[in-house]
């Protein structure tokens, strides 16, 4: 579905991403790992038209949407979340996903009809499904950290995606909040049959959830396979786990 | 009472409002009356460039051009034309707002504050033009007694036909900044990435903004020729411009009315000051100061703050 082939980006000279490779399949979970600073944030920016690649392609169901802008790259329904929460502060947290859904909906051109009308069973219906209905009403500036993370994966929801990217879901979440959070993650999966690609920290959570693994390193993709290709990949170990000889994590 | 008021409730307190307005002609001497309308007018241009500013984000630092190219586009109409006044109340404003379109189109390409150094240079461009080109705008004379139809050469009527405008536009307005366009233009202004990726065409959006509110500078210009008869120059130069946008950060740039009440602050110190001293810029110049440490979200906004605290705080205790 989507194919990532030997994508470059460098900043003033640093290679942020370098030569990254990545597919992923219908239905998939694919998770993407490596050490802070090994570019995934970049890579996401990359695919998604917040960054311009300096070379290398991104194909999505076979189409070239590389250096599209976001704008459009939204509209062929790739939604993501971000790493560091990207909400809007001075709207609520029902205006947050209605403004999203808007957008989709191509309403944003109305300039007569009130927004409190539109879209508003659909955006309680995606509340409902992050379990953030009770808090529609507050500004997001009132949020915990957990919950706006939360957020900001209703706020993707919000364009109907076929395939979600989530930076750090649950960076920083509370261990409860992490747990609900990965529910979520695997009922999105399973229940509405979207693609995912995540990155995470949390080893266990990935090993958790993913289908299939890509290890990037220093901006570039070391491997990419199942779960257990990947636990037992010698570049692997020897790259990210700083050379233990050990099969496991 | 003014928590519903500033919230669209109370409509009755609303209705008292407009019906004591209506009234004023009764009550006031004319001169009061002329700074009424001088009031509502700058104003409704002051909320203009709130659209784009406290609501869009965008550093429309010299709004004051498409008031001018408004107010001559209405002024050149009636003296040079013989076409029915009521068009040059419509041609102005279309005047500015195609100018905003075009100012718009060169300037939104830029950010922050390098659209606001094209924008002032662009606006100021036109200023010249207007300023030099004396057969076609009278150069720096302006034009004045300027014919106006009988019906609207009473001051009384000018003021209701000035309160009328008005009301319809900020009317107008308030409806464009609560539809999904103006949801989506507020959102812009607080995370352009995030509008990106939630699939918003950021500039065709500013670029629309920036073209309503040129349309609605231009109403207020047009306004002005029926309330003073005369346009000159200075209705768009920049101090004009900074003038406005100082009322907006007065009077609360966060918030629908706040231009409305720092466009009357303004003006009424300004009458009131210059009887005493010539000196307004510095008068204007400790005020914004004032303003900026300890009114940050300027006097309406400081007012809702007060006013929400009674209902926000048991929220967060709960
Ligand atoms: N906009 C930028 N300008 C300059 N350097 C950047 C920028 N974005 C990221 N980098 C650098 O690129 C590297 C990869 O960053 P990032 O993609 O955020 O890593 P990760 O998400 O894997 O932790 C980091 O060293 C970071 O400092
Ligand atoms: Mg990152």
């Amino acid at each position: 579905m989507l194919e990532v082939k030997s994508l470059s980006k460098s900043f003033d000279g640093f290679k942020a991403v370098n030569n990254a490779n990545l597919d992923v399949r219908k239905g998939e979970i694919v998770a993407v790992i490596g050490p802070n600073g090994a570019g995934k944030t970049t890579l996401f920016n990359l695919i998604t038209g917040i960054l311009k690649p300096d070379s290398g392609t991104v194909h999505f169901r076979g189409e070239n949407i590389t250096g599209l802008p976001s704008y459009e790259i939204c509209r062929k329904r790739i939604s993501r979340s971000f790493q560091v929460v990207n909400i809007f502060p001075r709207l609520t947290v029902f205006e947050n996903v209605q403004v999203s859904i808007l957008s989709r909906e191509k309403r944003t051109w109305n300039l007569f009809t009130p927004s409190s009308k539109l879209a508003v069973e659909e955006t309680n219906r995606i509340l409902e499904s992050v379990g953030l209905v009770q808090k529609k009403d507050r500004t997001t500036a009132l949020l915990s950290h957990g919950d706006r993370k939360v957020l900001e994966i209703a706020m993707a929801l919000g364009g109907d995606p076929e395939f979600l990217i989530l930076d750090e879901p649950t960076a920083g979440m509370a261990p409860e909040e992490t747990v609900r959070c990965i529910d979520l993650v695997k009922h999105l999966s399973e229940k509405l049959g979207l693609t995912i690609l995540f990155c995470e920290h949390d080893m266990e959570i990935v090993f958790g959830i993913a289908d299939r693994i890509m290890v990037m390193v220093r901006g570039a993709t070391v491997v990419q396979g199942s779960c257990d290709e990947v636990r037992c990949n010698e570049a692997v170990q020897d790259a990210y786990l700083g050379g233990s000889d050990v099969c496991l994590m | 009472m003014l928590r519903d008021m500033l919230e669209g409730r109370g409509r009755i307190w609303w209705a008292a409002v407009v019906i004591f307005m209506f009234l004023l002609p009764f009550i006031l001497p004319r001169f009061y009356l002329y700074l009424l309308s001088i009031i509502l007018l700058t104003g409704l241009l002051a909320t203009s460039l709130n659209l784009v500013l406290g609501y869009g984000g965008i550093f429309q630092f010299h709004h004051a051009v498409f008031y001018g190219a408004g107010a001559y586009g209405t002024a050149l109409i009636l003296t040079k034309t013989g076409l029915s006044p009521w068009i040059s109340f419509i041609v102005g404003p279309l005047v500015s707002a195609a100018l905003g379109l075009i100012m718009g189109w060169i300037c939104i390409r830029l950010s922050k504050l390098y659209f606001a150094m094209l924008q002032i240079s662009l606006g100021s461009l036109v200023w010249i033009i207007v300023y030099r080109w004396y057969s076609f705008t009278g150069g720096d004379d302006g034009i004045h007694g300027i014919p106006l139809p009988d019906i609207l050469s009473s001051s009384n009527n000018a003021y209701y036909f000035t309160l009328v405008v008005t009301l319809i536009c900020l009317f107008a307005m308030y409806k464009v900044i609560k539809s999904p366009f103006g949801s989506a233009l507020q959102g812009i202004r607080d995370n352009p990435v995030r509008c990106e990726m939630i699939g918003i065409n950021v500039k065709r959006h500013q670029l629309l903004a920036l073209i309503i509110a040129g349309f609605f500078a231009g109403v207020a210009g047009s306004l002005f020729v029926v309330v003073d008869n005369t346009v000159f120059p200075d209705m768009l130069f920049w101090t004009l411009s900074l003038e406005i946008c100082i009322m907006c950060l007065l009077g609360g740039w966060f918030t629908f009315l706040g231009p409305m009440l720092g466009a009357a602050i303004i003006i009424a110190l300004r009458t009131f000051v210059s009887t005493y001293t010539t000196y307004w810029a510095l008068v204007l110049g400790i005020l914004m100061a004032l303003v900026i440490f300890f009114l940050p979200n300027g006097v309406l906004g400081y007012i809702e703050e007060k006013i929400k605290k009674g209902f926000i705080e048991p929220v967060i205790k709960e």
